[in-house]
């Protein structure tokens, strides 16, 4: 299979650069998979997993949340604003992390505090609904 | 001239003040190349950003129907000022240079009979706009508590920015804040970012491009992930600047102080031979008169 330049990148840091054969985008409109020479694509991404398959190496999935995907003729790039690799997400571990969140936003007292309870919270339950798939 | 304790008690003054003016500008160093590193890693997604928001832009250009945070809501009348500065001083002319820049766009506007309203990200440049702008000043955003600047947080400020545009509280919005060039040069820089000032050229991409949803959403979905985006390039070029400025500023110190310690030690011997020559003399006299 012919393979093709993919890029995942996050506000922080330059996360995956490599040469995939193919890899499943979450499109806020359905999947799509992509492979070399796909015709150039732009399009938001819901919270979900991307599926990347390398030549000779594992496949790997990463999560990924907010941003876009952009298909060009030279590659694939995916800007996320968050991007967590699939191992690293237990559905215990995260069903006690959304607990834990829940009684931090219960027990927030600012204005600032409460939003960013309420953002991790948000973060941990889309990751639960993509586990839950 | 002063006696011989004072001279080494100053002396001993100006050299604890060395210790310190070193030791706070390796620890700049040291934050400097992990500020720097950090500066540098946010770089792509903010190039990205720019590329496809140039190539997005352009179709939409002039179109009636762009989103407002692109095309503006067609006023100009109140501005927001989102001035980024440090928390901390002791970094040279860091926070003044951020201060003055935005201190005369605000001068300017007013003049020219518009409404100006500050928003202050760091505690330092508050208080320097504080003096003249005191009224101005609609809240102050402390980053104090936090020790490296996550997305989180500038994103934080963006959707503030964005909602507080979204009711109507102001029509354009500029961030000043300080750009990353050298230890040696950090350059105040004023970037207007509602409505969205797209940078670089869209690129040709050979082919048709295919939008899912369609241009317009996702547009209006890119808009306001770039005020964060491009607030959280700031904020992080700004970590980088202060740290700069601050170990240039501590060098200087450090040289100073050095300077200071050479000239009082020669005051100091000076003073001791004086006093050494001037007690033989009244030996001998006395002797001699004898």
């Amino acid at each position: 299979m012919a393979a093709f330049k993919f890029e995942l990148v996050s506000p922080e840091k330059l996360i995956l650069s490599e040469e995939v054969d193919q890899v499943v985008v979450p499109g806020t409109d359905g999947d799509f998979t992509v492979l070399a020479g796909h015709s150039p694509v732009m399009t938001t991404i819901r919270p979900g997993f991307i599926d990347i398959v390398r030549a000779g190496g594992k496949p790997s999935k990463i999560f990924i949340r907010g941003g876009f995907a952009d298909v060009a003729p030279n590659g694939l790039t995916i800007l996320a604003e968050k991007a967590m690799p699939a191992e690293e997400l237990k559905a215990d571990v995260i069903a006690a992390q959304i607990k834990n969140a829940e009684e931090d936003l219960a027990d927030a007292k600012t204005e600032a505090a409460k939003t960013a309870a309420a953002e991790i919270l948000g973060q941990l339950k889309d990751i639960q609904a993509a586990l839950g798939k | 001239m002063p006696s011989l304790k004072t001279l080494r008690n100053r002396i001993a003054s100006v050299k604890a003040t060395q210790k310190i003016t070193k030791a706070m500008q390796m620890v700049a160093a040291a934050k400097l190349r992990k500020a720097q590193m950090a500066a540098e890693a946010a770089r792509p997604y903010a190039e990205r950003m720019n590329t496809v928001l140039a190539n997005l832009a352009k179709g939409l250009e002039g179109q009636p129907d762009a989103p407002v945070l692109l095309a503006g809501n067609g006023r100009d009348q109140v501005h927001l000022l989102l001035v980024a500065t440090a928390e901390r001083g002791l970094c040279g002319a860091f926070n003044s240079s951020i201060a003055r820049l935005a201190r005369d766009h605000a001068n300017r506007l007013l003049a020219e009979g518009k409404t100006v309203k500050i928003l202050c990200i760091g505690r330092k440049g508050a208080d320097q706009l504080k003096r003249q702008f005191a009224d101005k000043i609609i809240d102050i955003i402390d980053l104090k508590a936090l020790k490296t600047i996550g997305f989180g947080d500038a994103d934080a400020i963006g959707k503030r920015v964005i909602a507080m545009f979204a009711k109507g509280e102001y029509d354009v919005c500029t961030l000043f804040y300080s750009r990353f060039k050298s230890v040696i040069s950090q350059i105040p820089t004023a970037q207007r970012i509602v409505p969205a000032e797209v940078q670089g050229t869209a690129v040709s991409t050979g082919g048709i491009y295919e939008y899912e949803p369609d241009e317009a959403t996702i547009l209006s979905d890119l808009l306001p992930r770039n005020v964060s985006v491009q607030i959280f390039r700031a904020l992080l070029e700004n970590g980088a600047s202060e740290q700069g400025a601050r170990m240039s500023a501590m060098d200087s110190a450090t040289r100073n102080a050095g300077e200071m310690i050479k000239k009082l030690t020669t005051v100091y011997n000076r003073s001791r031979q004086a006093m050494i020559t001037k007690e033989l003399i009244e030996i001998i006299s006395g002797a001699e008169a004898l």
